[in-house]
């Protein structure tokens, strides 16, 4: 049961390329690789801990302000989790700078609170967050993927494509700055949706 | 919990109000905990920033504790901090050899929020001896590039002056910086961040301008 939980939002019902939640940080993150793990890596953590907390609360809550507690107990944790990194692992949290105030209004967040973790004991809601969490960051080093290397060519920073083979040095390739801006992030995402849905198809 | 209670008035209230003391407390704890370790690590980030713009600190990456390696490295270099004009700070580096550079602190508007950074100069006042710039929250992959060495490297040895005029450094279009010595390559896709640090270079540096000719 807990593994269909946490396996499910992987492929199944990916949160991004199914039930389409989280793309507008989807376009914003992914111009490179490391911010796209970092954001992946962050919202993973914050959806597990928020479906936690709330499943915890599940039978307390007042119907009436359920989203506001739920926006508070998220925005908590964003903000301690930030503190403590700027305090211990300053790098990271100047990584982390903008993407903050990203996760807290990330849809799938807020989604999973709503739709699972309120009507499910915390173990599962927990399992749920994680794999929601790591099937928003799936799509997004996917897609960081294809932007880094055909926009800039590199990966996680370091050159694939040779400083030679550029115009600028006499060779014949260029990098496609379409790449670079938000809408080719849409379109790579559409193309996922498509092969998700054609798969599905096919497994009928 | 019977249901009633839970949705009437009384509850809610309550409840509301407790969460906002609970969550208070604890953000407000962790605040004043962290706090000194915090602002330890935003000297050093400045002092860090300052070094790098003359090429120094370059072991800050790969040591243990950074606070402590920064402080040495800054107080052996960083010897001097003069009063430059309307009281804005000006640091004086010497290194090794005896020579002299001197940092101009940078201030500016960048797309989303402050960027910041600092230029090193040489004895003559008008060739940049190296530069760092950072943000606070620029788009990433795109305008937080400035932050990266692939930007700010280009800019040692350019410029200031052009046949004796003070013309500062600009920030062109990705690649129509080559042979020009008063221009560096700008960030595709991320053009007002790269204008944002070609206003915040001319605006700071011509403030010292004046002081810097009399001296």
């Amino acid at each position: 049961m807990n593994k269909r939980i946490f396996l499910d939002p992987l492929f199944k019902n990916n949160p991004v390329s199914v039930l389409v939640l989280g793309i507008c940080s989807a376009l914003a993150v992914t111009v490179k690789m490391e911010p796209a793990l970092v954001m992946a890596l962050s919202v993973t953590l914050v959806t597990g801990f928020s479906g936690l907390i709330m499943s915890l609360f599940r039978n307390t809550v007042p119907n009436r302000i359920r989203i506001i507690v739920q926006l508070i107990v998220v925005a908590t944790l964003v903000i301690v989790v930030d503190q403590i990194l700027k305090a211990f692992a300053y790098d990271v949290s100047k990584q982390l700078s903008v993407f903050v105030g990203l996760i807290i209004t990330n849809c799938i967040i807020m989604g999973r609170i709503e739709a699972f973790a309120l009507g499910n004991k915390p173990l599962p809601a927990f399992m749920d967050g994680i794999g929601n969490g790591l099937g928003y960051g799936m799509i997004l080093v996917i897609v960081s993927f294809f932007r880094e290397l055909l926009g800039s060519g590199t990966l996680l920073g370091y050159r694939i494509v040779p400083q030679s083979w550029y115009m600028g040095n006499g060779g014949f390739y260029e990098n496609n700055g379409l790449m670079i801006l938000p809408p080719m992030a849409l379109i790579i995402v559409g193309l996922i949706i498509w092969i998700f849905n054609a798969r599905k198809e096919w497994s009928k | 919990m019977d249901n009633k209670i839970r949705n009437g008035n009384l509850y809610t209230f309550l409840y509301a109000a407790a969460i906002v003391i609970v969550v208070a407390a604890i953000l407000a704890l962790t605040a004043q905990v962290l706090r000194p370790r915090q602002e330890s690590n935003v000297r050093t980030e400045t002092r860090l920033y300052i070094l790098r713009s003359a090429g120094l600190a370059g072991g800050a990456y790969t040591v243990k504790d950074r606070n402590s390696y920064v402080e040495k490295e800054y107080n052996r270099y960083i010897k001097d901090t003069a009063v430059g004009p309307d009281g804005l700070p000006l640091f004086v580096c010497t290194l090794e050899d005896g020579s002299k550079k001197y940092i101009i602190p940078l201030h500016g508007t960048g797309l989303w929020g402050p960027i910041w950074g600092y230029l090193a100069l040489d004895n003559d006042f008008e060739t940049v001896y190296g530069a760092v710039f950072d943000h606070k929250s620029e788009t990433p992959g795109l305008g937080a590039e400035i932050s990266k060495e692939p930007f700010s490297e280009p800019f040692r040895g350019k410029s200031l002056y052009k046949e004796g005029e003070f013309v500062s450094v600009s920030v062109v279009k990705g690649g129509r910086a080559a042979g020009n010595p008063n221009a560096v390559d700008g960030i595709s896709g991320g053009t007002i961040t790269s204008r944002a640090v070609e206003t915040m270079i001319r605006e700071c540096v011509i403030k010292y301008i004046p002081f810097l000719k009399h001296e």
